[in-house]
């Protein structure tokens, strides 16, 4: 996981996003190094989601690069992971689930079974191993998705508002397996419109307003002194008693 | 009405005293149908779902085509096979005209589309839902294809259905390619518009009797294990 030999940094230059002749991402540049926990925030409909999906490869800019610093397109994909909003299992045991992508990232059969187990006990699902997956909870199903990734080792993870349909105390599991994630080296790209999310969870935040990147500052500062007037809006605008 | 209640007390006759001509044709029709929706489920699930997932040229007018297959009239498929099978047609030399294979080629062509045509609908509205993830985790193309069949196994058991209904019910096809020759090529459907046509009324009602019930027992069947399934996998 060390950033000599991985995949990072990841570089966006000149980014644009369109759909339907609307500009979603109206050229956002920036590089994206090992290390701190990343928040990409902004309101909804800012373009935080489209921007993940094109860091992470799912859309295609409509101009502009994203590059990684790694070459080899199949080294770049195993690379990274993404967890989404809305968690998506198959309709097969929580195991089966995760063994699924660890034949998809073509790891040894014979190892399977032991990562799979790992990431379900890093998670806490262990004991509903053999559940089928479908009838896990809604915070159940999104741990079970942090711990398919969690199984592929991956050098960076995506995770895109991954809280967003859960209640409190799903979100605390959700944000202590998130913790465990950078704490064992993974780096953190997380969307979120959730201030107090972004700073227990992030080091820096990338702030995001109508398609464009607006400030880019640590957590600290940019929750103290936010240099733009958008951030400073948006910071006051979800906490009115601040 | 004496007529009718003539034909509805043979029919019960003959059902309930195991009738080996009746027992015979009932084994012959459930043989070619299964066989053919067997065969057509084998080919038509994946093509579904690789034109459900795939994206290439003509692909919007083959998905107008498959649908309009869907109601490919059974004595056209009929012909089509016969031309094909006949001795001076391009398959003649196999001799398999008017034999029970060649009932299964004509079957598996008619009900090949339908079940292509449904599970191309189905994985559809399921890769809207699944696309995203399968393309993060690596499955694309005919890895994701054949992932999605199975993951929706149980409402495709509805596309394979409509499927068997369409085999066991259709004549135009069977008696063709088939022939209705008797203890041969004389299935359900053939037996019963021939029966008929002599008036041998209870054999051919009790046909029809058998054709229903067996038909409602598939579905409800099919009904059961789809329920008891989405309750256990959610």
């Amino acid at each position: 996981m060390s950033d000599i030999h991985g995949i990072l940094p990841l570089t966006l230059h000149e980014l644009r996003f369109a759909a339907g002749g609307r500009g979603i991402i109206d050229g956002i540049s920036a590089e994206i190094v090992a290390g701190p926990a990343t928040i990409i925030l902004g309101a909804n409909g800012a373009g935080k989601s489209v921007l993940m999906r094109l860091m992470h490869g799912l859309l295609r800019p409509t101009s502009g690069e994203v590059t990684w610093r790694e070459q080899g397109v199949e080294r770049v994909r195993r690379g990274q992971a993404m967890v989404f909003q809305r968690p998506v299992v198959l309709r097969r045991s929580a195991l089966a689930n995760i063994l699924y992508a660890l034949e998809l990232a073509r790891v040894p059969a014979v190892e399977r079974e032991a990562q799979a187990m790992a990431a379900l006990r890093e998670v806490g699902l262990l004991a509903v191993a053999h559940r089928p997956a479908r009838v896990l909870s809604g915070g159940e199903q999104q741990r079970l998705a942090l711990a398919r990734a969690w199984a592929l080792h991956p050098e960076v993870l995506f995770l895109d508002e991954p809280t967003a349909n859960l209640d409190p105390g799903a979100t605390r599991e959700i944000e202590n397996v998130i913790k465990a994630f950078d704490a064992s080296g993974t780096k953190i790209v997380m969307s979120t419109h959730n201030l107090g999310q972004a700073r227990r969870l992030g080091d820096e935040v990338l702030f995001i307003h109508q398609g464009r990147l607006v400030e880019r500052a640590p957590v600290e500062r940019f929750f103290k002194q936010p240099a733009s007037s958008e951030a400073a809006a948006f910071i006051k605008g979800e906490l009115p008693w601040v | 009405m004496s007529t009718l209640s003539q034909a509805v007390g043979g029919a019960i006759d003959l059902i309930a005293t195991g009738d080996p001509t009746l027992g015979g044709i009932v084994a012959l029709s459930l043989t070619v149908s299964l066989s053919a929706v067997l065969l057509a489920a084998l080919l038509g699930l994946p093509l579904g779902a690789a034109i459900a997932v795939g994206r290439f040229p003509g692909r919007r007018a083959l998905i107008v085509l498959l649908n309009a297959l869907m109601g490919l009239p059974p004595v056209v498929v009929g012909l089509l096979v016969y031309l094909l099978l006949s001795r001076a047609g391009p398959l003649g030399e196999l001799g398999l005209l008017f034999t029970p294979p060649a009932m299964v080629v004509a079957q598996t062509l008619l009900v090949l589309p339908i079940i292509a045509a449904l599970c191309r609908q189905s994985v559809e509205d399921a890769w809207v839902e699944y696309e995203e993830q399968l393309r993060s985790l690596g499955a694309d193309g005919l890895r994701a294809a054949l992932t999605l069949v199975w993951d929706i196994r149980y409402s495709l058991v509805t596309a394979v259905l409509a499927g068997l209904g369409r085999a066991l019910a259709e004549v135009g096809a069977v008696i063709i390619v088939g022939g209705n020759i008797d203890g041969v090529t004389r299935v359900m459907t053939t037996a019963i518009a021939l029966e008929t046509s002599k008036g041998d009324l209870p054999l051919a009602l009790s046909l029809g009797f058998i054709l229903i019930a067996l038909v409602i027992a598939l579905n409800a069947a099919a009904h059961l294990i789809k329920e008891a399934a989405q309750r256990r996998y959610g």
